[in-house]
């Protein structure tokens, strides 16, 4: 298990050094992306004004301040509580955001499915587990919000912020097939027919 | 004693902010319970993150998480109040505009067709406002609840037949628990609902998500299924996050009506570990917060 601090953008090359197991610690810049954010994008046809080619993205709608613009807030924006959402909702959009946009990494909770794991494969990305609900914590990695994008869908904008050491992240599905979740995923499903015993509810 | 409305509304504007910023203390010892039995080294990292995350909201004053929910405001009213139903709803409802207003707070509600974001916490029916009577005199308690939506997702409902017994309703819980994995933010309060009709049964489920950790079910039967169901949970080896580990869940909590003869109803829905509700009860001698 290897720790990776990452300057964001990176290439393919980077996040094929990146294995399950491994923790990474973002610096520079994170995008934030929610469900509105990718149906408007890829259902809808809307393009971002922002180049997203090699950077994370992270499964989120801020709590913010609108605030005069200034060197401190050039988008007019504070934040205030920054947490993440579920990921497994935007399972369809992982493909069309590494084919058109470039993304290389998701920062999510709750881990996704087959299709991101063949995307990754493929195309060179990785999904990095935040602690979901600890977005107290989180709010203290980010150093600004620099930008916003598609801000008539506020809060599910598309946010620009700068970050100072973001993580440590756990790597959770790689470049390579691997994925923690589908582990886990078998290893319950091997002790369920026990506990169902134990209740008194085999099938 | 005359409830006041404009207290009403200083109230669901407190109450919205204080449960989005406090965990309650049973949630707090629930998860030095969970560190403590917890033995895997990717589990208890993520605990440890969790408690992080509370001192750090507690220290600089933040909420605790970015989701601030729907906003729930269960009433219950006691004996020898004098109020006017329609204000004290109205009163509920400015209280929880003016707080996300004033607090910043994300407004986490849309209209479910067109997904349009009004920017106040509040649309359609939202925010959702329960009101039920109890005996104690001249004693009004407002409890604040915002739910999750990421738990929330992890709602289901099954009309089971009375033939497939108490075992089939029990396997249920077993495979939705399993199915939701991390997605809806473990270590959680799984809140099942069993009988009534099928949006009591779902009620049911909610009122037992929700309910402090450490209480019982009412019922004899339901606090029988409820001690087995939180032991074999936390065998199934989903973990915090869904990255493995014994602690899936603080406890399943049971809530149980009686049903028609031809019905099995059983239902799920589940409360994340930011378990956040905040409770203001009005008495003569003034108001207390727990």
């Amino acid at each position: 298990m290897t720790q990776h601090v990452l300057d964001m953008p990176i290439d393919a090359d980077k996040v094929r050094e990146l294995r399950v197991g491994d923790t990474v610690t973002l610096r520079r810049t994170l995008f934030g992306i929610r469900d509105a954010t990718l149906i408007h994008m890829f259902d809808r046809g809307r393009e971002t004004r922002f180049d997203l080619q090699g950077h994370a993205v992270i499964h989120t709608a801020p709590n913010v301040r609108r605030v005069e613009k200034s060197e401190a807030a050039p988008a007019g924006y504070e934040p205030f509580c920054i947490g993440t959402t579920t990921s497994q909702r935007m399972e369809r959009f992982t493909r069309p955001l590494m084919e058109r946009e470039g993304v290389r990494l998701i920062i999510g909770k709750g881990g996704m499915g087959p299709d991101t794991l063949k995307a990754f494969q493929e195309l060179g990305g990785a999904y990095l587990a935040i602690v979901g609900g600890a977005a107290a914590l989180e709010t203290t990695w980010i150093e600004q919000i620099e930008d916003v994008d598609m801000d008539d869908l506020h809060p599910e904008s598309l946010w620009r912020f700068k970050i100072k050491d973001f993580g440590p992240l756990l790597v959770a599905m790689d470049a390579h097939g691997g994925s923690h979740y589908a582990n886990i995923r078998d290893d319950v499903a091997s002790r369920r027919d026990a506990v169902l015993a134990s209740l008194g509810a085999s099938e | 004693m005359k409830l006041d409305m404009d207290e009403v509304e200083r109230l669901s504007a407190d109450l919205y902010v204080r449960a989005l910023k406090i965990l309650p203390p049973d949630v707090k010892a629930g998860f030095k319970e969970l560190v403590d039995a917890e033995t895997g080294e990717t589990a208890r990292a993520a605990l440890g993150v969790m408690v992080e995350n509370v001192q750090v909201a507690e220290r600089t004053n933040n909420i605790l998480c970015q989701d601030t929910g729907i906003p729930i405001y269960n009433v219950t009213i006691g004996r020898g109040v004098d109020f006017d139903g329609a204000d004290l709803k109205q009163a509920i409802r400015r209280g929880c505009e003016r707080s996300t207003r004033e607090n910043s707070l994300r407004s986490s509600v849309v209209h479910p067709i067109t997904r349009k974001n009004d920017q106040t916490s509040c649309g359609v029916r939202v925010p959702i406002i329960h009101v039920d009577f109890d005996e104690r005199d001249e004693t009004v308690a407002i409890e604040m609840i915002p739910k999750g939506s990421g738990s929330e997702n992890g709602s289901f409902l099954q009309m089971l037949l009375p033939s497939q017994g108490i075992a089939a309703a029990k396997r249920f819980v077993i495979d939705r628990v399993i199915e939701l994995g991390g997605r809806v933010c473990p270590p959680t309060i799984v809140g099942v609902g069993l009988g009534g009709t099928s949006d009591l049964c779902m009620h049911l489920a909610k009122i037992a998500a929700t309910r402090p950790l450490k209480t019982v079910c009412p019922d004899p039967e339901g606090a029988r299924i409820e001690a087995e169901l939180s032991r074999a949970v936390n065998e199934l080896g989903v973990g915090p996050q869904g990255l493995g580990g014994r602690s899936t869940s603080f406890a399943v909590h049971v809530e149980i009506a009686a049903t028609h003869i031809t019905q099995n109803p059983v239902a799920v829905n589940i409360q994340c570990h930011s378990a956040r509700r905040a409770t203001a009860t009005i008495t003569p001698g003034g108001i207390a917060f727990s």
